[in-house]
């Protein structure tokens, strides 16, 4: 780590002139005017149109693709299938990457990616799409995850055996990639202590991420062995050191250029088309621009988990919790990479309970493959989980967030996978849940109220990011980390606040993958405190060296010079009258001196602080059809010190009703065929703005102490307590406990009748 | 290849004519005849309004129209919202309330809001929310879209 950074960790008595204001953010001006280049938004001359061909199957052998009518069809350029990518093993990383991106011996779902064309117009490429022959042997599928479980289901792949087994069934061909156990104390201990054991079963159907913005691509295949790939992405570096696995391509030949995002929500941190426009485009000697339909976005790009569960969990009288046992099941589509352990971690990490046992299954079927979402795999288990918490309150007659306070982890805790908790704010988020309006207030005629808890690590990573002070003395940015939220505009705030100027004289871009070092995924609520680190440092540094050419213009000692709004000043009336020297002053005169002033940040960045949230949800429920209406909703959430206040709002709130439609309506459809029933936004219906209220916000501010600005991320743990809190209320309200996402009117309607 | 047809009609007050395919939407011919990409496509099946715009004085989804069928028609798109090069109250309550978080649901909002402010200048919280349920934002939960567009109001009623 930097030195410039070790130096100062948080300072609370700090004033700040920017950090902590809401300025406008600098991107909004071409967004509010339709001027803001977004990824479908961009042509280069000569452009090809690219188009996929997709299985109708959800599971079949491929005997044979037989292109050649495709090719003669009028306007086509190109034609790819399988056989235009390098063989990769199967069931390795880039084994797996290569066959989601195009199927190879077998289609693992219906959607998946068989071959693709690129010609001169949108219509040319669909036609030629209906004259590629492909020969099916169709296999018998199966779609959920304990389906695939059971010994006679079909079996994805013939090479899998589970990881982690043990026993006469551990060298069987199996569609569970791995059976995984975390614990500690003694389980069985701990029941035995326990005044009050409850035990329930909980499942969740897989939701889309749903951003607006179709994936939309231009890949070039120079001649010369360049391949220039214009995209929206989560994770430039991450494409192209991927498309160097499944391609054979040298990365220093791939230039990964992003858009603006429209939205991503982890699903854009893994490629789909991108490849397959850099085949093309190889092939068609022509750049080729590739855009999903909104039906191929569901069809074919990452939805989220779909889980079943198991909890049992004993709390003694005074409501001390002991013991939490659980089974978790994670569908993750046909290949591994669902990041259950995120759930396994995180299911009771709020609270410190001594004897913990979390079994896990990671289950491949005939489904697209999982993508991340705010928080992988966290929601949907929480959603269980905290409503055992809820019941174990009700059974010993405490109030709910009485024992989620007693039981509540603070600094010091170490956590069941080996973290040792800093400055934590769960205690004062729940105090500040209890103390606020909506809690205190009464629950309506004809409504109930839940509650629910939260929790996210925050990630840190590998970042790198410059900085530049220009002649006139104003300040460019260049960022490694995507922009989904505003992220530049609390770069830009960070780097005014260090240098005393205003926000205005600073300026944020974002990179592309030749212009700066390495950078992880802009995934895990790591960018602002992450990138904000490297902004920081580099500030430092520009910042060091303004006093060190000052100190050469003035002939004085490099400590001579102290550093203040902006200005290089005298350090004391010892070193000198001199008159300060702004930033321009000194970098307008930088031939005069050692050169250009910039400053270059290539970090590991560690310390994010982890974040908690409460939730409180009034709903109002239609006895007769089930329909839910959310009437109020709170989130109670510690953020750190907030950079921005207002960008943290729109995270919480947009969160919150992410979480509503997860609640209480998103979910994939699958008929008996194993097709996708809901592929288009009418049917896969995400909230509109008459389904939810006004989202109220209670931010509480405990400074994470291993960052210069106390901050810590606050994208995912907002979405965390959701579906369990909308959860805690409806049973309130019905009398009797939803245990499926989403509580959709139908389930309702049967729970209600006794049926459910 | 289908014979193609000449279309005429003015975008934001000036005059264009593009030759189109019977098939092609009024969304395909603004984005990539006209290259007026501030109107975006988010489903093409009118659930989203990412692609809403206003033609003839009414609130449309560019994605179900034809462009045939815009001939002689009097198109308004997100690209002429700032008249005169001052942003419309809607655009600057937007940025100053946060109204837009990765803003590609941004223009499909703004032009609706402005419909909705034409017809109706005092709006209620419910009527902004029913007016605006055929825009999908993933972003914000609405909340501060909503008071944006309320703010716009207040201000354009006081001005």
């Amino acid at each position: 780590m930097h030195d410039i950074l070790e130096k100062s960790g948080f300072n609370p008595d700090a004033n700040y002139k920017v950090v902590g204001t809401s300025p406008v953010k600098t991107d909004g001006y071409d967004k509010v005017t339709g001027r803001a280049k977004f990824s479908a938004d961009a042509f280069r001359p000569g452009m090809l149109i690219g188009k996929v061909l997709r299985s109708p199957h959800p599971h079949a052998i491929i005997r044979s693709i037989d292109t050649s009518k495709a090719e003669k069809a009028p306007g086509v350029k190109a034609v790819i299938t399988r056989d235009d990518f390098p063989e990769k093993k199967a069931g390795t990383g880039p084994g797996d990457m290569s066959r989601m991106v195009i199927a190879r011996e077998k289609v693992y779902w219906e959607g998946h990616p068989v071959a693709a064309v690129a010609a001169t117009s949108e219509r040319a490429a669909k036609k030629a799409l209906k004259l590629i022959e492909v020969d099916y042997q169709v296999l018998p599928h199966v779609i959920d995850a304990k389906d695939a479980m059971q010994p006679d289901a079909p079996i994805l792949h013939d090479y899998l055996r589970t990881k982690g087994a043990t026993g006469p069934d551990a060298e069987k061909p199996t569609n569970v990639v791995e059976q995984s156990v975390l614990k500690q104390g003694d389980i069985d201990k701990g029941f035995a202590e326990a005044d009050v054991v409850i035990e329930k079963t909980f499942d969740s159907k897989p939701m889309h991420q749903g951003y607006i913005e179709l994936q939309s691509c231009i890949g070039n295949y120079s001649d010369d062995g360049m391949v220039d790939l214009w995209c929206c992405t989560q994770a430039p570096w991450v494409y192209r050191d991927r498309l160097t696995a499944i391609m054979d391509i040298d990365s220093s030949k791939i230039r990964v250029e992003q858009s603006e995002l429209g939205g991503g929500f982890g699903g854009k941190t893994t490629f789909y088309i991108e490849p397959l426009s850099i085949a093309l485009s190889r092939k068609a000697k022509a750049p080729v621009k590739m855009t999903l339909t909104r039906a191929e976005v569901l069809q074919g790009t990452g939805p989220v988990s779909g889980t079943h569960s198991k909890m049992k969990v004993g709390v003694k009288k005074d409501g001390t919790i002991v013991a939490a046992q659980s089974e978790l099941i994670f569908q993750t589509g046909p290949y591994t990479g669902s990041a259950f352990v995120n759930a396994q971690q995180a299911i009771w990490t709020r609270y410190d309970i001594p004897n913990v046992e979390t079994t896990c299954y990671e289950v491949v079927s005939n489904r697209p493959k999982v993508a991340s979402f705010r928080a992988p795999c966290v929601p949907q288990i929480i959603f269980g989980a905290e409503a055992m918490i809820t019941e174990l309150a009700e059974a010993i007659g405490m109030d709910e967030l009485d024992l989620r306070l007693k039981n509540a982890v603070a600094k010091g805790h170490t956590t069941i996978y080996g973290q040792r908790f800093d400055e934590i704010g769960l205690i004062e988020t729940i105090e500040a849940a209890k103390a606020c309006d909506h809690y205190n207030s009464p629950v309506p005629e004809g409504q109930a109220r839940g509650v629910s808890c939260g929790f996210w690590f925050n990630r840190g990573g590998e970042t790198s990011g410059t900085m530049n002070l220009a002649p006139d003395g104003t300040v460019s940015i260049m960022l490694g980390t995507s922009d989904v939220a505003g992220s530049r505009l609390s770069m830009e705030m960070m780097a005014a606040e260090e240098f005393g100027i205003p926000v205005d004289r600073v300026r944020a871009s974002l990179a592309d993958t030749n212009t700066l070092g390495f950078n992880r995924v802009t995934a895990g609520s790591r960018t602002t405190f992450s990138s904000g680190m490297v902004v920081v440092n580099n500030a430092r540094q520009v910042i060091g060296e303004l006093c060190r050419r000052a100190a050469q213009m003035w002939n004085v000692p490099e400590d001579g010079v102290v550093f203040e709004d902006g200005l290089c000043k005298p350090a004391s009336s010892n070193v000198g009258e001199f008159e300060p020297l702004s930033m321009k002053d000194i970098s307008s005169k930088t031939t005069y001196t050692m050169g250009p002033i910039s400053a270059s940040s290539e970090m590991n960045v560690t310390g994010a602080g982890p974040g908690f949230a409460v939730h409180i949800v009034d709903v109002e429920v239609d006895k007769e059809t089930g329909f839910v209406a959310v009437k109020r909703y709170t989130i109670v959430e510690d953020a750190g010190k907030m950079i921005n206040p207002i960008q943290v709002e729109g995270q919480l709130q947009g969160a919150a009703v992410q979480a509503i439609g997860w609640a209480l309506n998103e979910e994939y459809v699958y008929g008996e065929d194993g097709k996708l029933q809901n592929p288009g936004f009418l049917d896969y219906r995400m909230p509109v703005a008459s389904d939810v209220p006004m989202i109220e916000t209670v931010i509480v501010e405990v400074p994470n102490p291993r960052h210069p600005y106390g901050l810590r991320g606050v994208g995912e743990v907002p979405l965390t307590p959701g579906p369990a809190a909308v959860g805690n209320a409806i049973t309130h309200a019905i009398g009797v406990r939803p245990r499926s996402l989403p509580m959709s009117p139908p389930k309702l309607q049967a729970l209600m009748k006794g049926v459910g | 290849m289908s014979k193609k047809l000449h279309v005429e009609f003015t975008v934001n007050g000036d005059e264009y004519d593009c030759l189109t395919e019977p098939h092609e939407t009024l969304l395909d011919a603004l984005r990539d005849k006209l290259m007026l990409t501030g109107t975006k496509e988010g489903c093409a099946t009118g659930d989203c309004g990412a692609c809403s715009v206003m033609v003839d004085g009414r609130l449309i989804c560019s994605c179900l129209m034809l462009a045939a069928e815009a001939d002689g028609a009097k198109v308004e798109t997100i690209e002429g919202m700032a008249a005169g090069g001052e942003l419309h109250p809607l655009q600057q309550k937007f940025l100053d309330m946060n109204g837009l978080q990765c803003g590609i649901c941004t223009p499909g909002f703004l032009v609706a809001a402005k419909a909705l402010l034409e017809r109706n200048p005092n709006p209620t919280e419910t009527e902004v929310r029913f007016w605006l349920a055929g825009n999908l934002c993933r972003c914000t939960g609405y909340d501060k879209i909503i008071r944006s567009v309320m703010a716009a109001a207040e201000e354009i009623r006081g001005a």
